[in-house]
């Protein structure tokens, strides 16, 4: 007898996963937020490594980036293309279609911008000329998304590595245009483009330029577009299960064409607030590494536009807080990818807690009740 | 002739970390994780690896060249092969999205190497983490007496030493993928793990190793870019210094379609075109030729979509996780 529940004893793992069907919101909210305490106490002991009061270096960063109102500006002016990105690639990740090609989307934006910059600012007045450029980079991002969505489609070529390469690609056309064609003659002889005429920059709007309007618009209209539309299920339906989406009788290389022209689009155009409202200029940083962060933000948001907004604000502040402490502490300011890729980890992992619950053998509960 | 040898020799040079990236994520790939954190595993071991020899020759008085390497070795394949463990974790066990997670570990381990290398370098009286040249000079030397013969010598004997290395991890590679017990195990469970589970073969445990061991050899990789002085100084953290070489190193997996031996051409395809400039004059703007590495990927990615051979085809269940509950 005993040896019989010994026996079964040895049977039953100690811990078993089982499906949660029933969490509530806010429980899994809670778990996020461990899961980002925790990641930050990680952070904290990096900097106990480095000899630094850990809260001191984290209240440095909050102040650097939210306590003064040049700060502030600083922070919004690095969220708003950290969002808008992230508001970009969204339809793409909701259809399974990995888009690591929002950096070179972005750059195609800025290029097309930059040409009407350079070229048409003698004769163009303000408004047309911004609307133009605009209008520009979107269609060149849309463009550049265009082309891998279409081998996608066509061929099912690899669209990770597609959009990627596509990255590499624009930067190497925007470093030509800069170093030939479209370097400054008036300047110092460095290879670098002219600063925008001003007729050709973004006004700004309570003081950080007018970009931060146009992604907060692309992320109401985003927010209903995948939710509210009928393009928006078809995205959903196409990522869940192509074989769905084709019994149904979607087109589905027409969906996704048309998802990555969108997407491209609004990281074009991002491009465009970047060249003509932050820099007035095009150089290799217009990008800047944006493209991949952005699909953290989105990723983290469950590709929810509303709640990107709280998370590329959240990556501005230890992006402009790192900047800080690099200056307060000579911390190095690449302690911000150190501590996003840490929260990233942490976040990747609670998921599971969210899907799953452990259960320790002997706490009740038997599976085959 | 001459500019012919120094253009091979050149491609070769810069072609070996693309070969070492290339095998590790090969290795990786075949256990069906498809892990995009190739770049940020190279990093990782190559600021560990550099660290380890700088701590090294601060140690001692009279540093040996052959402790250095090894320790930078062991540094590098260590530190990557934790980057690649962290990825495992999540992706195995936690079964968070392959994708995603990836991506977080090149984050990730950019940012570490980046944060390290400058934070060692401003402990140093020279703001840089820089290293001797004896251990410079052991991770740059070529074969003595062999190398200098005419022609041969040069051609076949003056690389360093992890060109050779190189060399031999993919002919091993090929022969555990191709004629081993264990490797025809491993590729079972990249192409169907439910079923390699039923055989009886312990999935996770595959997964985890060929993941973290891959990991450790694309770690090397990186330890060879910061070591190799072919394109300037080596042996010295830059910044950023890896830039984008992992990622064509994930492309040249699919350009090699997961075969080491092709893996050995494409490496050297590719080493060739990202030093062509400097050797073959085509009467184009540099910032062009920097871009042929990744047109041709592009192409390369487009022509195996297209034909579809079936050896051709990625393992079949790369980037899924495996759900044993849910079979």
């Amino acid at each position: 007898m005993a040896a019989q529940v010994k026996a079964a004893e040895h049977r039953e793992p100690l811990v078993r996963i089982a499906k949660r069907t029933d969490i509530s919101r806010g429980k899994s909210w809670a778990i996020r937020a461990a899961a980002i305490v925790l990641a930050l106490l990680l952070g904290a002991l990096i900097m106990l490594l480095l000899g630094h009061n850990p809260f001191l270096v984290y209240a440095d960063m909050v102040r650097g980036s939210l306590g003064t109102q040049i700060g502030r500006r600083e922070t919004v002016k690095i969220a708003v293309p950290l969002l808008g990105a992230a508001v970009a690639i969204a339809p793409a990740f909701m259809m399974k279609f990995w888009n690591i090609g929002a950096e070179g989307q972005i750059l195609a934006g800025g290029i097309a911008a930059t040409y009407f910059a350079l070229f048409w600012a003698d004769t163009l007045p303000r408004v047309p000329l911004l609307i133009v450029m605009f209008l520009a980079a979107a269609i060149a991002g849309a463009l550049w998304g265009l082309i891998p969505a279409f081998f996608k489609a066509k061929w099912g070529t690899n669209e990770t590595l597609f959009t990627l390469m596509l990255n590499y690609i624009a930067l190497g056309i925007e470093q030509y245009l800069q170093n030939g064609p479209w370097k400054d003659t008036k300047g110092t002889g460095f290879p670098i483009i002219a600063q925008f005429a001003s007729n050709a920059r973004l006004p700004k709007v309570l003081g950080v330029h007018a970009g931060w309007i146009i992604v907060l618009i692309f992320v109401v209209l985003m927010f209903l577009y995948l939710r509210y539309t009928k393009q928006g299920y078809e995205i959903a339906v196409v990522g869940e299960s192509e074989a769905t989406a084709r019994y149904s009788g979607m087109s589905v290389p027409k969906i996704v064409m048309r998802t990555m022209c969108i997407s491209g689009a609004i990281a074009g155009i991002v491009g465009f607030t970047v060249v003509s409202g932050a820099d007035y200029t095009l150089n290799a940083n217009t990008a800047g590494g944006v493209g991949f962060t952005a699909i953290t933000v989105a990723w983290l948001a469950g590709l929810n536009p509303i709640i990107m907004v709280f998370i590329a604000a959240f990556l501005a502040i230890l992006t402009k807080g790192s900047g800080t402490i690099q200056t307060n502490f000579s911390i190095p300011a690449s302690v911000a990818d150190v501590l996003t890729g840490i929260i990233l980890f942490a976040m990747l992992g609670c998921e599971f807690f969210i899907r799953y619950r452990l259960i320790f053998r002997g706490k009740g509960e038997h599976s085959n009740g | 002739m001459d500019k012919v040898l120094s253009f091979v020799v050149a491609a070769v040079l810069a072609g070996t970390p693309l070969l070492f990236g290339t095998l590790g994520e090969i290795l990786t790939e075949k256990s069906g994780n498809l892990n995009l954190g190739v770049e940020g595993m190279m990093f990782m071991g190559g600021v560990a690896g550099l660290a380890g020899s700088y701590y090294y020759e601060q140690a001692v008085s009279n540093p040996n060249p052959v402790v250095s390497v090894l320790i930078a070795m062991v540094c590098a394949i260590l530190c990557a092969a934790f980057g690649a463990l962290i990825y495992s974790v999540l992706t195995i066990t936690l079964r968070a999205n392959q994708n995603v997670t990836g991506l977080a570990l090149t984050i990730f381990g950019t940012g570490f190497a980046n944060f390290l290398g400058e934070a060692i370098g401003n402990t140093a009286p020279s703001r840089y983490m820089a290293v001797g040249n004896v251990t410079k000079d052991a991770f740059n030397s070529g074969i003595p007496v062999l190398q200098d013969l005419p022609v041969v010598g040069k051609l076949l004997f003056s690389y360093n030493f992890m060109v050779y290395l190189g060399i031999l991890l993919a002919i091993v590679l090929a022969w555990f993928l191709g004629r081993s017990r264990a490797g025809l195990n491993l590729r079972s469970v990249g192409e169907s793990p439910a079923t390699a589970d039923a055989a009886g073969i312990n999935v996770t445990l595959y997964k985890y190793l060929a993941t973290c061991v891959g990991g450790g050899i694309c770690g090397l990789g990186g330890l060879y870019i910061v070591m190799n002085s072919a394109n300037g100084v080596g042996g010295v953290w830059v910044h950023n210094c890896v830039n984008g070489k992992g990622w064509i190193a994930v492309a040249l997996v699919i350009f090699a379609t997961w075969s080491p031996a092709r893996a050995l051409l494409g490496s050297l395809v590719f080493g060739a075109l990202s030093v062509m400039r400097l050797y073959v004059a085509l009467g184009i703007p540099a910032q062009i030729y920097d871009i042929f590495p990744y047109i041709a990927t592009v192409i390369v990615l487009v022509a195996v979509s297209m034909r579809r051979k079936r050896e051709n085809q990625p393992p079949q269940s790369l980037g899924l996780a495996y759900f044993r509950e849910e079979r």
